[in-house]
């Protein structure tokens, strides 16, 4: 294999694995923030303990995210050196502000939050998880401005050796898709967070026999708090913020655009494809399920209005079809599926008949990676959309690649990554329920 | 001051704040199979378990702060030492796990293995960054094109090695005295003796760089040899190593430790003085060195960036002080501990 698939390999792996943990820590926080908040002002003991337990369990997912995440701040310079020398003059700066204001908030204060309980008053405990939460989401934006400047550059000029140059800081910064892409992965992260709690405490109840027990009360509030988060986070995720940032993505990267929506003829009138069997050669969707016009509609508000198809593309500029429109539609049918467990399960909240319901909450529990998936489902989508390019329109990702590394490298560096992050993986579900196991016990 | 000059210097501020803060972690980690007992290797990772997320931030930011000011150098670095920085990556992956996952059973086989990676871990890292340190100061196989041609085994040139193993020497010297104060006095008491063998094995190994400095790469001689400026920075580097022993005679391991901090910002900041206006000295020639001229990056980048570093650095200050603040004193082990 050459390095350059060697190296793309490995920078999907180290990206979606370490893609598994931050949008959780993100939106946890940001629940946990609301707890330590009533465990403050209402002095309840109840949500003080709620704080300790998912606490511990916001620091196991952010250990993980962090460790995962150092790989990525050098990766970019091993593996892609030809791009890092094309874009550090403006890729740099968001990555080095992420740390700046991002990364030592997020960890200096969750050392404070998780070790300090016992020496800081219940008002340090709040302050420091609003910190730990505002970090999160700083680092979330700073990396989707870098990400996003890839899909859509703007603010730069090229120079005479072939660089991009800073042009304009704010306008490479607020480029066009970098506050839809940030809206819609932060309400993204918040399902994960929601569901994340939601799940964790339908399993305590499940495991929990005694209605009484302390950890049956605490289970029971982060299964409400949780199930509302969920849903309404869940509707945020695919209105406005996933719509308009599906329009943005339809009038800025069109190619992208008719390979995730499997349009792969120009027309007028154009369908919105619901379901269908994507084959490759040559590429055709078998079994379509689909609304005529009303991706048309959709995208431009018209339902006659014309939408460019894969065939209006040069081949060499198209992005691998398959892939993208799995992906693309895997990721709205979990969307779709978390809004039904959401409405479902917040009906049920009433009079407390969802605690009655066993398989309801077998289900919350199974959901649990639900969000996980989906997000995993829309990045593949958005990056795998973008190819054949590395920045869209300006640079090549077969020309991106360090040219000075050998497949021999790349791939004993990819074997490792993999091994020590499957040992990092199968640990992190161990500690996950044997911690869940331990407070469904009154540990 | 122009700014590619600014900062050349700030990275150096970056790599010194990672050097004297997760300098500690990295040395308490070294020095962990030497504690007796699980008591004991838990006041240790007590000791460091509040902060040491926090302090590893500063590598990344001098990461960022590379590849947003000098893209070249980002480039060449991190490509050229490609295996010699994966391993680095997997030594920290393996340290920070078996930090956090150590706690997370009470079984001694489980303890023992994560105690044996948080140890083997810590130890590599130091030791590869150190040895990196040292290959940039002896000059990369650069090409004209800013592209590095090295081998893994390349790096493990003796120069290098005693580079690594001198960062080794500082960082366990470090992590010990820090651990000194952070403890009761049995460990304190064994904790002073390893800082005392640490500091003698440092002192050798200093000198025998400086020397070997000399030969191997005259070019970061000369302008410290030549200046007002570099001879300061000897002498102070000098009184700061000999601040260590006389503190510890005095019994006083906080200023014992102050003057281990003060050591290795001044022995960076010599580095840095015989390596300007270079980052990267190539052994192709010196006309393929990457500086701060060729590898910089536009000013309008470098004043955004400067910007964003004035801004955000102060407010990270503080409440890294407040968090140290808090923690500060002996460590109490209690229900949250790791």
């Amino acid at each position: 294999m050459s390095v350059e698939l060697l190296s793309r390999i490995q920078f999907a792996v180290t990206v979606g694995f370490h893609f598994l943990f931050p949008p959780v820590s993100i939106g946890l926080a940001w629940l946990l923030a609301l707890v330590e908040w009533r465990a403050w002002r209402e002095d309840s003991a109840v949500y003080r303990q709620m704080g300790r337990f998912f606490g511990k369990l916001l620091g196991l997912t952010f250990a993980a995210g962090v460790v995962t995440g150092i790989v990525m701040e050098f990766q970019f310079g091993s593996n892609w050196a030809r791009y890092s020398r094309f874009v550090g003059d403006i890729f740099g700066a968001p990555l080095a502000a992420e740390a700046i204001f991002a990364f030592f908030l997020e960890s200096t204060f969750l050392g404070l939050y998780l070790l300090g309980r016992g020496r800081v008053s219940q008002r340090t405990t709040f302050v420091s998880v609003v910190m730990v939460a505002i970090g999160a989401t700083i680092s979330a934006f700073w990396i989707i401005v870098a990400n996003s400047w890839m899909q859509t550059p703007a603010g730069y000029r090229l120079t005479p050796e072939g660089r991009a140059e800073l042009a304009d800081f704010w306008a490479a910064v607020f480029n066009p898709s970098t506050m839809l892409r940030f809206g819609h992965t932060l309400a993204a992260s918040l399902a994960c967070g929601a569901f994340f709690m939601a799940g964790v405490g339908a399993y305590i109840l499940l495991r929990n026999r005694r209605d009484d027990a302390p950890a049956a009360a605490m289970a029971r509030s982060a299964v409400r708090i949780g199930v509302v988060a969920g849903l309404v986070a869940s509707l945020l995720v695919l209105y406005p913020l996933g719509h308009h940032h599906a329009r943005q993505v339809a009038r800025l990267q069109p190619e992208k655009f008719a390979a995730i929506e499997g349009l792969y003829t120009s027309q007028h009138r154009a369908p919105l494809v619901m379901f269908a069997l994507p084959y490759t050669q040559p590429p055709e969707l078998k079994a379509k399920v689909e609304v005529p016009g009303l991706l048309s509609w959709m995208a431009f508000g018209d339902v006659n209005a014309h939408v460019p198809g894969i065939d209006q593309f040069p081949p060499e500029n198209i992005p691998p079809l398959w892939l993208t429109f799995v992906s693309f539609h895997n990721m709205v049918l979990l969307g779709m599926f978390l809004i039904a467990l959401g409405a479902v399960a917040t009906v049920q909240l009433r009079g407390g008949r969802l605690f009655r319901r066993r398989w309801l909450l077998w289900t919350l529990v199974a959901a649990v990676p639900a969000p996980v998936a989906a997000c995993q489902f829309g990045w593949v989508a958005a990056e795998v959309g973008r190819q054949p390019w590395i920045v869209y329109k300006l640079m090549r990702t077969a020309d991106a690649f360090s040219s000075n590394l050998s497949p021999g490298q790349v791939l004993f560096s990819l074997i490792a990554f993999c091994v020590v992050y499957l040992v990092l993986g199968t640990l992190y579900f161990l500690i996950l329920f044997r911690k869940m196991h331990q407070e469904a016990a009154g540990h | 001051m122009d700014l590619p000059t600014l900062w050349f210097i700030l990275v150096f501020v970056l790599i010194a704040g990672y050097a004297v803060l997760d300098g500690f972690d990295l040395g308490v980690g070294m020095l962990h199979l030497l504690a007796r007992g699980d008591d004991e290797r838990r006041i240790a990772i007590n000791a460091i378990a509040p902060v040491w997320d926090g302090n590893e931030v500063w590598l990344l930011t001098a990461g960022g702060a590379l590849f947003a000011a000098f893209p070249p150098v980002y480039a060449a670095v991190f490509s050229g030492m490609y295996v010699a920085f994966t391993l680095l990556l997997l030594a920290l992956i393996a340290r920070a796990m078996g930090l956090e996952f150590r706690s997370k059973a009470t079984s001694p086989a489980w303890r023992a293995t994560w105690d044996g990676l948080f140890w083997a871990g810590s130890l590599t890292a130091t030791l590869l960054i150190g040895v990196a340190f040292g290959n940039i100061l002896r000059g990369l196989p650069v090409d004209i094109d800013g592209v590095c041609h090295g081998s893994f085994f390349g790096l493990l040139n003796p120069y290098a090695l005693l580079v690594g193993a001198a960062v080794v020497a500082a960082c366990g010297l470090h992590g010990a005295l820090y651990l000194a104060g952070k403890t009761d006095e049995a460990q304190r008491q064994r904790l002073v003796r390893a800082a005392w063998i640490l500091w003698a094995a440092l002192a050798l190994l200093y000198l025998a760089g400086g020397v070997a400095t000399v030969c191997v790469s005259p070019f970061l001689h000369d302008p410290i040899n030549d200046t007002w400026g570099g001879k300061a920075l000897v002498a102070a580097a000098l009184a700061a190593l000999i601040s260590v022993p006389v503190a510890l005679l005095r019994q006083r391991t906080g200023a014992a430790f102050c003057a281990s901090f003060a050591f290795m910002v001044i022995a960076l900041a010599l580095c840095a003085w015989g390596l300007y206006p270079r980052l990267v000295p190539s052994t192709i020639g010196p006309g393929a060195d990457l500086t701060i001229r060729n590898s910089a990056s536009s000013s309008r980048t470098l004043w955004a960036m400067l910007i964003i570093t004035l801004t955000g650095m102060p407010i990270v200050l503080g409440y890294t002080l407040f968090v140290y603040r808090v923690f500060r004193g002996k460590v109490v082990i209690t229900s949250e501990s790791y």
